[in-house]
């Protein structure tokens, strides 16, 4: 008796659960039908708001999100300007979705594609095998993909040069350092984070082949607590200059220095900023402790890619590749403190020394040994 | 008569839904967003396209598993925080079995499966090891646990199933659930045939608890060890039985995420949640096989819902996560609820 009891209330339940289903869903039918005619409408009202075209490009950041105060922030900054520059409004002319964990990187590249945008950008290398799938499944829509190559032809892979700017960032280092002694926190192990140690490590050494480099990864470009903990036994053990390549986790190593600095203003310690000029996150009273940054265009990138894109010259399954000579890497000079004229004059040097072909700067593990054998 | 116990479990994790949705309205009110839009663009981002909704149940498949394993640790008195480990190392060992073998997809896919439930149910078996013998508590074994797992998954990813890649080598199209059938029906969400198994082990769960003479031991001991002990039950024996067989869900929670889902596995600098979110699911589930079915439907709607949330009505997707966790808040204040039911029953006499 109970046990019918029990059913018949589920099942009541189930239909009541029906119901409420089933009335946001008609509901929702007409929302989606509403936006489905919205979107033209939308258009509309962006015509009305100005802009001349109905252009619609999207993002999808990698874990670290549009606030990052790096490297898919970056990319943000970038896209907010192409969309202020050509009158589009921001969540329908330009959008970006974040993403919690890898396993978002698909709904977010198809939500995107699924709401009509022309252009979706894939903001980082983990997104590659995601961006291919979903490249190959909508061949007629473009997507651009930073820091990685993927193979469709309608992605368009932006790149840079990073182990070039880290090169310069590691010559900077080499000449602040007072206790020889540098390091380097990177996010994740892969080829991508060894392309900016190993520039980094060159640079060291080309000035002063006997410091030594702290090598450190986080495993995580989302974790500044991790960064902080390196950081901490970086600084602790000697290390006055670290350069840091782990997005958000770079937070912490920044957070580390502050702390040690509002301790003790007269400590010597730096922090080299990445993908950003990472001064204002530097700042801890009247010192700051950026030393510089090792700036990375990923905004002049993703601007260029959509202006192209929108100008129906969409450089589809190309490999671009941006460094020294064209902006794309470049070292930050705002903290000019810090930055001593000496400094900046041999920076420019090898700058000019890289541009040339005079100096072939490492961008792997191998590539590094045979040039420090050959200093 | 009407608020019966049962009722009370039916009631609880319902009213405590409804109270978080009603929350998270409010909370989006007062930040100057439109409630109805948002949950809107829930809907339409989970159910309203049938990409949506293959993405749904895909992400329901997981959640299934993880929170039958929580739930099935929770009826034996353990709880299992590891069911994140157990998640990672079980995808770690379908798709190192999908990857490194060769055979008819009638032996590959069940191997494949079977690695990932022992992997699990290894990794829960320590644990349960550990507190049946020598009374270490599990929570604390199995968040260690969840550590070892992620970083020598990492390593192993790294280092034996791929040449020093972020991910590993693709398991072979005979180890796979995905189904192109699916996924076109679906256009083109990550469906696959996982949640059949899923679906399959609630019923094992429950069939295993509530008609088996080893549940009903089980069960036994959740609910009072020393009892158990005093009719001659092995208190010993069933905890290290239930974190196995905890573990072995858990297990091939990761394998619907190697075997489905990915197809591989990325080297994860995080948790991946899975099972933590698990907890919840199972909390919600009351604890029961069927509940859990329902509780991880509504994760995996929220999850994947949220998703569109930022975009098509412009709540942060921050947001998005208060109100999953003004949820689990008011089913974690389930007594609450249950106190004012109580009251309410009591004026009403």
């Amino acid at each position: 008796m109970l046990k019918t009891n029990r059913l018949l209330l589920l099942i009541a339940l189930l239909f009541a659960a029906g119901i409420i289903l089933s009335a946001c869903g008609s509901s929702n039918e007409d929302g989606s039908g509403e936006e489905s005619g919205g979107e033209t409408s939308d258009s509309g009202e962006n015509q009305d708001g100005g802009g001349d075209s109905d252009f619609k490009v999207g993002m999808v950041t990698d874990v670290g999100g549009v606030d990052d105060k790096s490297f898919n922030q970056s990319a943000w900054e970038g896209l907010k300007a192409f969309g202020e520059e050509n009158g589009l409004e921001e969540g329908k002319g330009y959008d970006y979705a974040q993403s919690e964990s890898d396993a978002d990187f698909m709904p977010n590249l198809n939500s995107l594609v699924k709401a009509d945008y022309d252009l979706v950008f894939g903001i980082g290398f983990k997104l590659t095998d995601a961006l291919n799938k979903v490249a190959g499944q909508n061949p007629d829509t473009h997507f651009a993909l930073v820091d990685a190559v993927a193979e469709e032809d309608n992605i368009a892979n932006i790149t840079f040069k990073e182990h070039q700017g880290s090169f310069l960032v590691g010559v900077a280092a080499a000449m602040k350092t007072e206790s020889d002694k540098v390091g380097f926190v990177g996010g994740e192990n892969s080829e991508l984070i060894k392309k900016f140690e190993s520039g980094f490590r060159a640079g060291v050494a080309s000035v002063n082949p006997d410091i030594e480099v702290d090598v450190q990864y986080a495993e995580s470009f989302g974790a500044p607590d991790k960064g902080k903990v390196i950081a901490s036994n970086m600084y602790n053990s000697g290390v006055d200059v670290i350069y840091h390549s782990s997005g958000a986790t770079g937070n912490g190593v920044f957070a580390q220095a502050k702390d040690i600095k509002k301790n003790d203003p007269s400590k010597n310690v730096w922090v080299i900023g990445v993908d950003r000029d990472q001064y204002e996150e530097g700042a801890i009273g009247d010192d700051n402790v950026t030393l510089t940054s090792m700036v990375k265009r990923v905004d002049i990138a993703v601007q260029e890619v959509a202006a192209q894109s929108m100008n129906g010259e969409f450089p589809g399954g190309e490999i671009l590749e941006f460094g020294l000579e064209d902006e794309g890497v470049s070292v930050a000079k705002t903290n000019e403190e810090a930055m001593t004229d000496e400094m900046v004059e041999e920076i420019d040097n090898w700058k000019q020394k890289i541009i040339d072909g005079e100096v072939e700067v490492p961008s792997t593990e191998e590539d590094l040994e045979a040039y420090l054998d050959s200093l | 008569m009407m608020f019966t116990n049962r009722m009370f479990n039916i009631l609880v994790p319902v009213i405590s839904v409804l109270l978080g949705l009603i929350a998270g309205a409010i909370i989006m009110a007062s930040f100057g967003y439109n409630p109805l839009n948002g949950y809107q663009a829930l809907w339409a981002g989970s159910f309203g396209d049938i990409y949506y909704f293959g993405e749904t149940i895909r992400q329901v498949t997981p959640y299934i598993f993880t929170g039958l394993a929580v739930a099935f640790a929770f009826r034996s008195g353990l709880f299992n925080i590891g069911a994140e480990g157990q998640v990672i190392v079980g995808w770690l060992a379908s798709v190192w079995v999908g990857a490194a073998f060769d055979a008819p997809m009638i032996i590959h896919l069940p191997l494949a499966l079977l690695a990932a439930a022992l992997a699990g149910a290894i990794w829960g078996f320590i644990p349960g090891l550990l507190k049946a013998k020598l009374g270490v508590h599990e929570v604390i074994i199995t968040i260690m646990m969840n550590y070892i797992a992620l970083h020598v998954s990492n390593a192993l990813i790294r280092s034996v199933l791929s040449e020093n890649q972020d991910s590993s080598d693709p398991i072979k199209e005979s180890a796979s659930l995905a189904s192109n059938w699916l996924m076109e029906m679906t256009s083109y969400s990550r469906l696959h045939f996982g949640i059949l198994i899923a679906l399959f082990a609630a019923m094992i769960m429950w069939f295993l608890l509530e008609k088996t003479t080893a549940g009903f031991e089980l069960r036994s001991v959740g609910f009072n060890q020393h009892a158990s002990r005093y009719a001659g039950m092995n208190v010993g024996k069933n905890i290290i039985l239930a974190m196995v067989i905890s573990g072995a869900f858990a297990g091939l929670g990761g394998a619907m995420e190697g075997l489905g889902t990915f197809g591989y596995m990325p080297t994860h600098s995080a948790f991946t949640n899975l099972g933590f979110d698990g907890i919840a699911v199972a909390l919600l589930g009351g604890n029961n096989a069927f509940g859990v079915v329902l509780a991880a439907l509504l994760f995996g709607t929220l999850k994947i819902g949220a998703l569109n949330m930022p975009t098509a009505a412009d709540v942060p997707s921050e947001l998005v996560e208060i109100v999953i966790a003004l949820i689990i808040f008011f089913v974690a204040s389930s007594y609450i609820i249950r106190w004012v039911l109580l009251r309410f029953k009591k004026e009403g006499k």
